[in-house]
């Protein structure tokens, strides 16, 4: 049903995670520059409704030697190895970018990782005391196994485990990062739900995948395999998002391959409440954020809709109204 | 863009620690830019181009990759991505080039363009002694006029190649520096106070070459993808510019 078309500067692009207001839908998703703070602000200027900071752990990592990052045409594939300065250093970068980013209303989340479900409740409670207005649990970076084993939102119940630590360590909102690379997400999704998570982000890169040098016969990545991200995995992507937002009722981050202000309304139709951007940085610069905004603008106005809610979840209303009885 | 694997073809021993590798291949690049060298199963480092037909790179022995590269002999693979970053812009007609150390490399791609653009080229060169000059005789080719320092003083001014250029450095309509950070400071300062532009070329870990790590962060720049090459003017009020760097894991750290 399109209702009347509205002028693109009528529509309000602003939204909310666990009472955090954002002034658009367009997040900078972790492991993309999230390292210093001058840079999250430049990120936020350029037009980013949220940023989330690189993943850090308890300890500094340097992770992987280059190559880290390798754009195959379609997409990236990378295996950075989870490089961080550590929760000390990463605790004062965000106190330094809150003091950028407040007066422009954008908020930081703070993206952490462990080795153990013990630890990512200490880290949790360490990155807390830098006040950010989300954290961000990574528990699904795919390109670390052989150091942690299996990753872990691999199963519903690690997943809870994890999520319930990470719930306990702090009084500020959770989100729960999930790995497409399983075969019901829309498990994992209600199990950490039913933990505590109070948002879900979906999806780390897929994977992992591998490239090789012909003439040297060797694998391009130093890490041999990585995840991958960018236009070649949306439709997995979406259709992940679409799965956890038909199973939960938590706001939803969907993240993967949006590159346009269609892409955005894509993964929004199927019932997320912001969209996450990294490899489209690479494909379309800083600038990206602003023109996925610009171009969202004029697809709703198009569709006649004013405001993000009345776009959100169409997809699962449209499935709803099938599955009712004639 | 996939790696690209060239051989080489010729290595030629610049000083006791520096080497330049002629590989089969040629780039659409321009002086200042640099590639990602991948060494299978040894890493990938940003080096600059020294001369993009055919392909060349000086690479000093600063670590266990460039210690890896120096043990390459031509017919070995090298591979590579790029060009990446931004290059020098020449500007004016009478220009004065800036190198400390292994700087030499994109100053001389450098050279090459201002002389076929029929710009008055002078070259300062600097280093400890005078056999860690680098790629003095090639400047020199191109029919440049050169300073020399060394810090020991056994070739030209002793001391810094900042103290050399002092008289110059006010004549020149542009100054381009590659080298040490504390050098590129002192040039910065200098040019700051003559009133002349300058452009200089800054270090940082990379670990991606193309915007997306952040691990380069000077600033709000990514030294990768808004430099390598900077105007002077963008690092006036630089809090990190000389004074902080960030290490492997990320951290900012004082330089």
């Amino acid at each position: 049903m399109i209702e009347r078309p509205v002028d693109p500067g009528e529509v309000d692009l602003s939204t909310e995670i666990c009472g955090v207001h954002l002034p658009n839908p367009t997040i900078l998703a972790s492991g993309i520059l999230g390292l210093s703070a001058e840079v999250l602000a430049r990120i936020a200027r350029a037009g980013a409704g949220a940023v989330v900071t690189k993943s850090c752990s308890l300890r500094p990592r340097v992770g992987h030697a280059s190559p880290i990052v390798v754009d195959y045409g379609p997409g990236l594939i990378n295996a950075v190895g989870l490089a961080n300065p550590g929760v000390e250093a990463m605790a004062e970068e965000i106190r330094r970018a809150r003091k950028l980013l407040a007066p422009m209303g954008v908020p930081i989340i703070a993206s952490i990782f462990a080795n153990s479900v013990y630890d990512f409740g200490t880290t949790a409670r360490y990155i807390s005391e830098a006040e950010p207005d989300l954290i961000e649990a990574n528990i699904s970076c795919p390109n670390v196994e052989e150091e942690f084993g299996q990753i872990f939102s691999s199963t519903p119940y690690v997943a809870a485990q994890v999520t319930r630590r990470v719930k306990a360590a702090t009084k500020i909102p959770v989100i729960i990062k999930l790995s497409p690379n399983v075969p019901e997400i829309d498990e994992v999704a209600k199990a950490v739900v039913a933990a505590g998570a109070d948002a879900i982000s979906a999806v780390n890169t897929v994977g992992p995948g591998m490239l090789v040098d012909v003439e040297t016969a060797m694998p391009i990545l130093s890490n041999r395999v990585g995840g991958l991200s960018g236009p070649a995995i949306r439709p997995i992507a979406v259709r992940c998002v679409y799965e956890i937002c038909a199973a939960v009722s938590v706001p939803v981050i969907g993240i993967g391959g949006i590159m346009t202000g269609r892409d955005a309304a894509e993964m929004i139709t199927v019932g997320a409440t912001a969209v996450g951007i990294g490899t489209g940085v690479y494909k379309r610069g800083l600038n990206v954020f602003s023109l996925v905004c610009q171009e969202l603008r004029e697809i709703m106005a198009r569709l006649g809709i004013a405001r993000l809610d009345a776009l959100r979840g169409r997809a699962l209303q449209q499935r709803a109204r099938r599955l009712q009885p004639a | 863009m996939l790696p690209v694997t060239s051989h080489i073809v010729r290595v030629t021993q610049e000083t006791r620690t520096v080497k330049t590798f002629v590989l089969d291949a040629a780039v659409q690049a321009e002086p200042g830019q640099f590639l990602m060298v991948w060494l299978p199963g040894v890493g990938e480092k940003p080096i600059s181009i020294m001369e993009p037909n055919p392909l060349s790179l000086t690479v000093a022995r600063v670590g266990p990759f460039s210690a890896a590269l120096h043990t390459r002999k031509p017919g070995d693979l090298v591979a590579w991505r790029g060009p990446f970053g931004r290059p020098f812009a020449l500007r004016g007609r009478k220009i004065l080039l800036v190198a400390g150390g292994y700087g030499s490399a994109p100053l001389y791609f450098l050279a090459v363009r201002a002389c076929q653009a029929g710009l008055q080229t002078l070259v300062a060169i600097g280093a400890r002694s005078a056999d860690e000059l680098v790629l003095v005789e090639r400047f020199r080719e191109l029919g440049c006029a050169t300073i020399i320092a060394t810090d020991r003083g056994d070739l030209g001014h002793k001391g810094f190649v900042t103290e050399a250029i002092l008289d110059i450095l006010p004549e020149c309509d542009c100054v381009y520096a590659c080298g040490p950070e504390p050098m590129l400071v002192a040039i910065a300062q200098l040019c700051w106070q003559a009133g002349v532009p300058a452009q200089v070329s800054v270090e940082r870990y990379m670990k991606c070459g193309f915007g997306l790590c952040g691990q380069c962060a000077l600033d709000d720049k990514l030294v990768c993808q808004d430099g390598p090459v900077f105007d002077i003017e963008e690092l006036r009020h630089s809090e990190d510019f000389g004074r902080y760097t960030r290490n492997a894991t990320g951290r900012r750290v004082p330089l």
